[in-house]
């Protein structure tokens, strides 16, 4: 069985498949990609990795274990993190703030009444987390309020906040998305220094095929929520399916 | 003692500790220096403390406060009818009465949040007073209030031959004894009961500053600008903001005990909506969210309300006796409306201002009036250099 | 059965006045997204146009009767209302007797003006603000209201009769044939209640046959799509606030005779009217008013004597029960969609 292995899941809006008989098998340490025309059902598939949504029929489990019936915080504190498509950060705090959150939660666990210590004496959450933002060379932002970065730092920031953890699986729902090219190149190379480093196995959603086919190892693609093809990169590119997807398939 | 504070806090609490304990002193000449109101500024900032970690930091806003106060309030009473006068039993039965019944009712109403948050809690709170006016009369003595009498058990304390109610103390030292000094035309009034609600004051808002500075205070500040992405990050938000509510509860309790210390009765109008709605603008004019807002808030509140509700028309007839009679009638017809028994009424109003002018409260106000002024000093001496160059 | 058929007819008054604000504050809810806090002073307010209008017929003049002498041999002195002296004696008294009726004519515009200020002038800068803003600024609002109302009305309740006409009670019973004397029924309650359900009726006629109403529906449904097509929903909802106000007001006025008006009458309703709007389902307008009728129903069970000896103080704490197992269990209410105003 692969480290994140999904059968048969079906997810209805209403009248709406979001999701019809989706499997998807990603094996430990590597990248998939998962791409598709908008709407095409890529962010519910995620969701419903995460505990956001449920599907209504099939399985999903990571490392041997079922994700279903989870809630949001079980998922995440067995290893799975995710860089949402809207920057989810603490808006209010301060971008160090951002990243000691999951520093804590790594160490202390889903909840800990640590309600008398000062902040201020957890010298190592505050190491770490600055050390995270230097490895994202946001060291300098360290103390402004995380509402005032543009909308590609917040990216980082969020991705930040979950390499931080140390996860065995990120999922990432286009981290590139709304960024310039310098900072999508910037991107890139810094999940490919991650993927060297750590070897955290990442499912990535993207529309950028740029980073995708420098990224990838396998790529799925997702139309109206049914995948069409999984294969490796150079066997997607010119793939007559996708090529109607994308063009012709809106319908 | 509070090293494990940064410098900033300590010299916070230091200040705080100075102002709240030379109270007597500063406020004499405000012709607020008698125990009395004292006791109840130090009363309504514990109380608006407590709220303040709830609203402040997780952004839930408990319309159902008063019950943990009037909680608390019955259950010290009841301490000094069953088992002695001493204060120290009656505390420790509020706050934990008051905290149990946080217990129970955050449990339910946090699992909802925003507006049906606000309601379930107001819906509790409401219940709790329609009971005690009600069924729950052998326990609260329903509109009388719960009083003292003298034949009630006290099974701790010697046989009082007095006739006359004992007075609450701690540990045999009366809450009513006041030590008077005139100095300067003012009577500058040392009252026991004062100053063990002072202690306790600040001992209330040194336990804030340390939950603000805490890795749980951090977390809830989470909570409150998004609780979806703490969930994400592995963090349980349930038992953070349970956590929360009854701490809160418990400050709560903790004031509706203090209250029955000073005036030993407890009645159920102090679970009124009305009151916990009290609480929720001393928080907001103050400052939710910052350590000094609430206290000032409750303050602010309890001296202008103690201040208004005094002046009558013949104040303010004096007031403006050089005034030429038309305009001095007409002025004392005007201000009659907020004055007196209008005070409720600038109350509003200064609310509503507060809230559509100023949504961080006062202290937000003046540190930006700071600000500007800092500004202004700086771009000040830029362009004196400029010129000078 | 016929005790169970009382107990109903003795929940419809108050479920009335549930359902009528809950109904306004659900319009104002569903239309501008705002919580308004201020609502239930609505309601007091067209209580107070009820007492005005009271107050203005008994205007009088004092003259002097020449015909009549008091103990020492002087003409009497005695006070003529305007009315009487402008429409003659019969016709005045009449006026002033159906004072409460009429003001509804006198309330309408006042009413509707009221919340026409109130939105362009308070509740429009906060729709963009977080509903806890928005809660406390209708609180402070409420708050000032019912300080102004106590100022000039004192805090006694005034009694605003009925006209003579509805006054007392009559055999409802014997007329839907159970025995005599099982249910008797004051008259006024009954015209609350058909009242109510004649403003309700045009309320949603008003919605679902007039293509404003229909504007409005959409926009409750999806706000952003109506705008889009180029439709000014935002003038229409300032209106919707002004009928919500008037339909508080309309059930403030009529419930007078009922309970004599008094200053923390907006309040107290509030309250109830909140967890009236939860259980029924926040922004569903059925929802609204089946809940009101519902928990008015259901409170007047609570107060019979045999319920209370079997659980004590239920009567007191009955809406809010129901209303903590509704949200509990179907967050949502009785009618209402998932999701709405769940952050
Ligand atoms: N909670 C929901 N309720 C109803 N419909 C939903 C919900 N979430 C998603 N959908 C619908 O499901 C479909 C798939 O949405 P999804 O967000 O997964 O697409 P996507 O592939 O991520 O698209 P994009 O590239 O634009 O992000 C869309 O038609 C969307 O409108
Ligand atoms: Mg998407």
């Amino acid at each position: 069985m692969s480290y994140l292995e999904v059968r048969g899941v079906n997810k209805r809006f209403g009248g709406l498949q979001a999701l019809d008989d989706v499997n998807l098998s990603v094996e430990a340490g590597t990248i998939h990609a998962i791409i598709g025309p908008n709407g095409a059902g890529k962010s519910t598939l995620l969701n419903c990795f995460v505990g956001k949504l449920i599907p209504d029929t099939g399985t999903v489990t990571f490392d041997g274990q079922s994700l279903l019936g989870l809630k949001p915080h079980e998922i995440n504190q067995t290893g799975v993190s995710r860089v949402f498509q809207t920057p989810e950060i603490f808006s209010d705090l301060s971008v160090l703030e951002n990243v000691m959150i999951p520093c804590l939660a790594k160490r202390d666990g889903a909840f800990k009444l640590n309600a008398i210590t000062a902040m201020s004496g957890q010298t190592d959450i505050r190491e770490k987390a600055e050390q995270m933002l230097l490895d994202v060379s946001m060291q300098d932002k360290m103390h402004m309020a995380a509402s005032s970065l543009s909308r590609g730092d917040k990216r980082r920031l969020e991705m930040a906040m979950c390499l931080s953890q140390d996860p065995k699986l990120l999922l990432l729902d286009e981290p590139t998305a709304g960024m310039a090219r310098a900072d999508t190149n910037n991107t890139i190379d810094l999940l490919k220094e991650i993927q060297e480093k750590r070897k955290i196995t990442k499912v990535v959603i993207e529309h950028d095929m740029h980073v995708v086919f420098s990224l990838a190892q396998k790529i799925s693609v997702l139309a109206q929520g049914h995948v069409i093809v999984e294969d490796k990169p150079e066997n997607i590119k010119g793939h007559p399916k996708v090529k109607e997807a994308y063009l012709g398939g809106a319908h | 003692m509070f090293g494990n504070l940064q410098k900033n806090d300590r010299l916070l609490m230091i200040f705080f500790i100075i102002m709240v304990l030379a109270g007597p002193i500063i406020l004499a000449p405000f012709g607020a220096g008698y125990p009395d109101l004292l006791q109840r500024f130090a009363i309504f900032g514990i109380f608006a403390i407590g709220f303040n970690i709830l609203f402040g930091l997780t952004g839930y806003l408990s319309f159902g406060h008063a019950a943990f106060l009037g909680v608390g309030s019955y259950s010290a009473v009841w301490m000094f009818k069953l088992l002695t006068m001493n204060v120290v039993p009656a505390l420790l039965l509020s706050v934990a009465v008051a905290g149990v019944f946080a217990l129970l009712i955050g449990y339910v109403s946090l699992r909802r949040s925003g507006i049906y948050f606000s309601i379930l809690t107001l819906a509790f709170a409401q219940m709790s007073y329609n009971l005690a006016y009600s069924v729950l009369t052998p326990i609260t003595n329903g509109e009388t209030g719960l009083q003292l009498n003298l034949n009630d058990p006290r099974i701790l304390d010697a046989a009082d031959t007095s006739g006359s109610i004992p007075s609450t103390n701690f540990f045999g030292l009366a809450m009513n004894s006041t030590a008077k000094f005139d100095v300067l035309g003012m009577t500058l009034q040392f009252n026991v009961g004062f100053y063990f609600c002072a202690l306790i004051l600040i001992g209330a808002f040194y336990l804030a500053l340390r939950i603000f500075r805490s890795p749980f205070g951090m977390m809830l500040r989470a909570i409150k600008t998004n609780q979806n992405r703490l969930n994400y990050t592995g963090l349980n938000t349930r038992p953070y903001t349970l956590a929360a509510f009854v701490i809160s509860g418990m400050y709560a309790g903790l004031a509706g005990g203090l209250m029955a210390i000073t005036d030993p009765l407890a009645g159920a109008e102090r679970m009124q909506w009305t009151a916990s709605g009290e609480v929720v603008l001393m928080t907001i004019l103050g400052g939710a969210g910052t350590m000094m807002g609430p206290v000032l808030g409750a303050g602010f509140i309890k001296y202008f309300e103690n201040i208004f509700s005094k002046i009558n028309d013949n104040v303010l007839h004096a007031w403006f006796s050089l005034l030429p009679d038309g305009l001095e009638n007409l002025l004392v017809g005007i201000l009659h409306f907020f004055v007196g028994k209008g005070w409720h009424l600038t109350l509003g109003i200064v609310f509503m201002l507060v809230v559509i002018f100023l949504p961080g409260g006062l202290v937000d106000g003046a540190t930006r009036i700071m600000k500007r002024i800092m500004n202004r000093g700086k771009s000040d001496s830029a362009s004196a250099k400029s010129a000078a160059e | 059965m016929d005790a169970i058929l009382l107990q109903i007819l003795n929940g419809l008054d108050k479920g009335s006045a549930y359902a009528l604000i809950a109904l306004g504050l659900t319009l104002i809810f569903g239309t501008l997204g705002v919580v308004n806090f201020a609502h239930g002073a609505l309601f007091m307010i067209g209580a107070f146009c009820a007492v005005t209008l009271q107050k203005i017929f008994n205007l009088y003049s004092v003259v002097i009767d020449p015909t009549k002498t008091d103990f020492l041999g002087n003409p009497l002195k005695v006070k003529v209302p305007y009315v009487e002296s402008w429409f003659g004696e019969v016709a005045g008294q009449a006026i002033i007797n159906w004072s409460v009726p009429l003001a509804i004519l006198f309330a309408i515009p006042i009413m509707v003006a009221v919340g026409y200020i109130m939105e362009r002038g308070l509740i429009k800068h906060f729709y963009k603000r977080p509903h806890a803003d928005q809660i406390l600024v209708t609180f402070g609002l409420a708050i000032v209201l019912q300080e102004i109302i106590k100022a000039f009305y004192g805090a006694n309740p005034i009694p605003t009769p009925a006209p003579d006409a509805f006054k007392g009670s009559f055999d409802f019973g014997a007329i839907i044939g159970f025995a005599e004397n099982t249910i008797i029924y004051p008259y006024w309650r009954l015209i609350y209640f058909l009242f109510s359900a004649v403003v309700i009726g045009l309320v949603f006629a008003f919605l679902q046959f007039t293509t404003f109403g229909m504007v409005v529906r959409a926009g409750m449904a999806d706000r952003e799509t109506v705008g889009l097509l180029g439709i000014n929903i935002d003038r229409r909802f300032t209106l919707m606030f002004g009928i919500a106000a008037a339909v508080a007001g309309l059930a403030g006025v009529m419930y007078t005779p009922i309970n004599p008006p008094n200053y923390h009458m907006g309040m107290d309703f509030l309250v109830l009217s909140f967890v009236v709007v939860v259980v029924g389902g926040m922004g569903s307008l059925p929802g609204a008013v089946l809940a009101g009728f519902l928990l008015g129903i259901l409170e007047s069970f609570a107060s019979m004597n045999e319920v209370k000896s079997l659980l004590p103080g239920i009567d007191q704490i009955i809406i809010y029960l129901v209303a903590m197992v509704v949200l509990l269990t179907r967050p949502r209410g009785l009618m209402g969609r998932a999701g709405v105003m769940e952050e």
